[in-house]
């Protein structure tokens, strides 16, 4: 038998029986052990590879809940407030006014070869300009008048256009009434527009296809590329339509010999009956490779905390707004739980405010009752305003959440003034208190929403600041040794990974996130500061720098 | 204005099991000609019922008559947009939404788009199940919600329950929304007429039974003056005390300008045209026998006569 031993500055192996090693032995695409070089060596003949002997190593990190369409937007222009890493590895500093967004997308168009194509850019979050000054046409027609330029939120839920782009899409016109559409003081629509249908009117004349939540080919590809400057070798992509001919691309391009990340591919509920759903989610399955696993169902309950459309439960919002948005009937709720749970199939939600996280609860109760199964692992996606008596009922129903500690960092000030005030936005994204419970817990990017990067979401599930430095919720910090776990073995066992991923120990895959720094001895503060090397993924090497 | 007509648009609100899909059935097998377009959500369960159904083609279910039914899951503009340029473009739209949908931000989008115009918001409900619905705390304020956004309501079920508890619903209905205009229905047996009948044909027949021994629909010819403001004689029309579910014509104002009436329940509306119609100053008119203020129509300023045609 041959194999490779791998000496390494430090392994943290996520492993309880034996929590750091100095070798790694790897044959093919498995770990043979950790351990020492002596216990390792015992294994036979073996070649010693020096190449990460001054790296640390962590198994490869998970994300558990990103869309890989953060690799198709990069192809438009990066229009955020925060320095942020393409898939080419280069940083695009953050844009922090107005007058900076212009200027970067003036120097975009001059790429273009006529004054008549698109522009698209994407990320925008003017919250954090000066005096929240917001963009208007106007803004954009400075940058041209000629072609249609429209820029996409960080939230994905609103986009801002010029006056051409309004105008080919036949909104440039006096008394237009629609909720997403936001009229300026000349009568005009100011060119803000939120929601989809007033977005996907104008999207396709700015450049943005009509579905970008299903990635192409390339987006794909540039997705992988990110996941390895992140440390990520497993990333789920929640979720999209899969139709036949998706899978047959995602199965193609992820099956080649140089794909570095493993992709679990959720079905999104739609379009379907529960029965169809569950029965495509069993066709799916079955399609399953090492790569690509497929066969999960994602379900949205309701909608997001900063568009107002979660469902909150009383009082409801702290500005006054009226209760947000259920997004599927409750009677489809409880049929797919009871279906799945009847043909063994896994369920994640999407539930943003408590009374959807309850309602949830409720139907899975139900449906555990006629269905009983056990490790049914159904998974709240966000989940972000569960308070300590949910996480309770969580764990009573043997659920796993996926929290959301990003939302801090970029959304935490507003959901301290406005969404949710100051008392629960303490305690979203409960980390400690779900611990505490005995949830299994992961936490997430929500990637393109924040961007990808486990080392950074565990930063602020161990800090809760916000990005005006505010600490929100001390008491919901975790440890550092907790967020390392979460976003490796707490992520794999959402996605019914941790048997094969998310430790380092003998017959696991070979999944490592090759880093130069050693992010225990970075601790609470330096956690985002980690410089990551890349990865070796089933036992490939993937660097960083030449992927 | 536009050289082509734009296509009306009902959107059909109501939560599950209201009999939404029962309607929109009940519609096809009642085109008659009309060539309905009907969208659903998503195709999950069969909208059409499979005798109606001629052939499936790009997710699109050709009808018998030459109706259509799509699909539209998250691209509900892109789907509607596509509607006219369809080969066979229909002449009415409507949009069934989800059973938790509000109807009124699907309305809105529809008045973005130049080739369509709203018809009016028409919210199914289910006389058995609306009070618990409304008291499930998880439910009750997309119950209302829905209700809130209706030009018309339509109290569908209403054999499943007894005079008690239709009594009980009425009275929920009337707190929450005063006046509101709601006809009662069987199995979502409501004549085409009070819909979506056409604009031209001010000889439309009631052929449909309402399937409820209480209700009763009436039909009237309004012939009319020039008024002076075509938008306050539509508003005149769809006063709740009237009584009238749905008015469509053409009228002349003073300045010698041709307009579109149409009432749909709550909602009137007058719309300057271009294209002269083949009847000016005759207006079609429905509503319920026992609830129609014939008087009151005949006094509204510009109603210059009214005849009562037979119903059913």
């Amino acid at each position: 038998m041959t194999f490779v031993i791998y000496p390494a500055r430090r392994i943290h192996t996520m492993n309880p029986a034996q929590p750091e090693a100095t070798h790694v032995a790897v044959q093919g695409d498995r770990i043979l052990g950790a351990g020492s070089l002596e216990e390792l060596t015992g294994w036979g003949e073996h070649t010693i590879d020096e190449r990460f002997a001054g790296k640390i190593l962590m198994p490869g990190l998970v994300e558990g809940h990103s869309h890989t369409m953060e690799g198709t937007f990069w192809r438009y222009v990066y229009c955020g407030y925060f320095d942020r890493v393409d898939p080419d590895g280069v940083t695009w500093p953050g844009v922090a006014s107005i007058d900076a967004v212009l200027a970067r997308l003036s120097t975009a168009q001059t790429q273009l070869d006529s004054d008549t194509a698109p522009l698209a850019g994407w990320s925008l979050d003017p919250i954090y300009y000066p005096g929240g000054a917001r963009i208007t046409r106007q803004h954009l027609d400075r940058v041209s008048t000629t072609r249609p330029i429209g820029v996409l939120h960080a939230s994905g839920h609103i986009m801002n256009v010029n006056s051409r782009g309004l105008q080919l899409a036949g909104l440039l016109q006096k008394s237009i009434e629609h909720d997403g559409i936001v009229v300026g003081e000349d009568g005009l629509p100011t060119g803000e527009l939120k929601g989809p249908d007033a977005m996907t009117l104008c999207g396709p004349f700015v450049g943005f296809d009509r579905d970008v939540l299903a990635a192409d080919e390339l987006g794909l590809r540039q997705f992988a590329r990110l996941c390895v400057r992140k440390g990520v070798t497993t990333a789920a992509d929640l979720a999209s339509l899969l139709p036949d001919d998706a899978v047959d691309m995602m199965l193609r391009v992820t099956g080649e010999e140089r794909f570095p990340t493993r992709i679990v591919s959720l079905r999104r509920f739609q379009n379907l009956t529960p029965q169809q759903m569950i029965d495509r989610a069993l066709e799916l399955g079955k399609r399953s490779t090492d790569r690509l696993r497929l066969g999960v169902i994602k379900v949205v309950a309701d909608g997001s905390i900063q568009g107002f459309t979660a469902r909150l439960r009383w009082p409801g919002y702290y500005n006054g707004a009226p209760n947000g948005l259920w997004y599927v009937p409750h009677e489809q709720l409880q049929e797919i739980y009871k279906l799945a749970l009847k043909h063994g199939v896994q369920v994640h939600t999407h539930t943003n405010g408590d009374e959807a996280t309850q309602l949830v609860c409720d139907c899975v109760g139900r449906a555990l009752a006629q269905h009983p199964r056990p490790d049914h692992r159904f998974t709240l996606q966000h989940c972000q305003l569960a308070d300590a008596a949910l996480f309770r009922r969580i764990k009573s129903l043997n659920m796993c959440v996926n929290l959301f500690p990003n939302h801090h960092f970029y959304w935490g000030d507003q959901h301290y003034t406005t969404t949710v005030g100051p008392e629960r936005a303490r305690r979203m994204n409960a980390c400690a208190t779900a611990l505490a419970a005995g949830v299994p817990l992961a936490i997430h990017s929500d990637a393109p929403v924040t961007p990808l990067g486990p080392l950074f979401t565990a930063w602020c599930a161990v800090n809760r600041r916000t990005a005006s430095g505010r600490q929100l919720g001390k008491r919901e910090c975790i440890s550092v040794d907790d967020a390392l776990r979460t976003i490796t073995l707490g992520a794999a066992y959402t996605l019914k990974l941790d048997g094969e991923v998310g430790s380092i120990e003998c017959g696991k895959r070979a999944d490592f996130a090759v880093l130069e720094d050693d992010p225990v001895a970075a601790g609470a503060q330096g956690l985002k500061d980690v410089r990551i090397w890349g990865v070796v993924q089933g036992g490939r090497i993937f660097a960083g720098a030449d992927i | 204005m536009s050289a082509v007509e734009a296509i009306p648009v009902t959107v059909l609100g109501g939560y599950l099991g209201a009999g939404k899909t029962t309607l929109v059935n009940h519609l096809l097998r009642e085109a008659n000609g009309l060539r309905i377009a009907v969208l659903v959500n998503d195709f999950g369960e069969l909208p059409i019922d499979a005798d109606l159904i001629e052939a499936e083609e790009d997710s699109v279910l050709s009808i018998a008559g030459g109706c259509i039914c799509c699909s539209y899951g998250s691209d509900l503009m892109a789907t509607l947009q596509s509607l006219h340029v369809h080969p066979s473009r229909p002449q009415h739209v409507l949009i069934e939404a989800s059973g938790v949908a509000l109807p009124k931000p699907i309305a809105d989008s529809v008045g973005l788009l130049p080739t369509l115009q709203l018809d009016g918001i028409v919210v199914l409900t289910d006389a058995d199940t609306v009070l618990a619905r409304a008291g499930d705390p998880y439910l009750g304020d997309t119950i209302e919600r829905q209700l809130n956004d209706a030009d018309l309501v339509i109290l569908n079920k209403v054999d499943l329950v007894g005079d008690e508890k239709l009594a009980a619903v009425h009275g929920w209905l009337d707190e929450l929304r005063p006046a509101l205009k709601c006809i009662e229905s069987v199995h979502a047996r409501v004549p085409k007429a009070a819909l979506l009948s056409a604009v031209e044909d001010p000889a439309v027949q009631i052929a449909a039974s309402s399937g409820s021994p209480h209700v009763h629909y009436q039909s009237l010819l309004l012939s009319c003056d020039e008024v002076a403001d075509a938008h306050a004689f539509a508003a005149c029309l769809a006063r709740p005390e009237l009584g009238l579910l749905r008015v469509k014509g053409f009228i002349e104002d003073v300045n010698g300008c041709i307009h579109r009436i149409q009432v749909v329940g709550h909602r009137g509306k007058a719309e300057p045209i271009t294209t002269p119609p083949r009847t000016v100053g005759k207006l079609v008119a429905i509503g319920l026998a026992q609830r129609m203020d014939i008087a009151g129509v005949a006094a509204c300023d510009g109603v210059a006569g009214v005849l009562m045609r037979s119903d059913d």
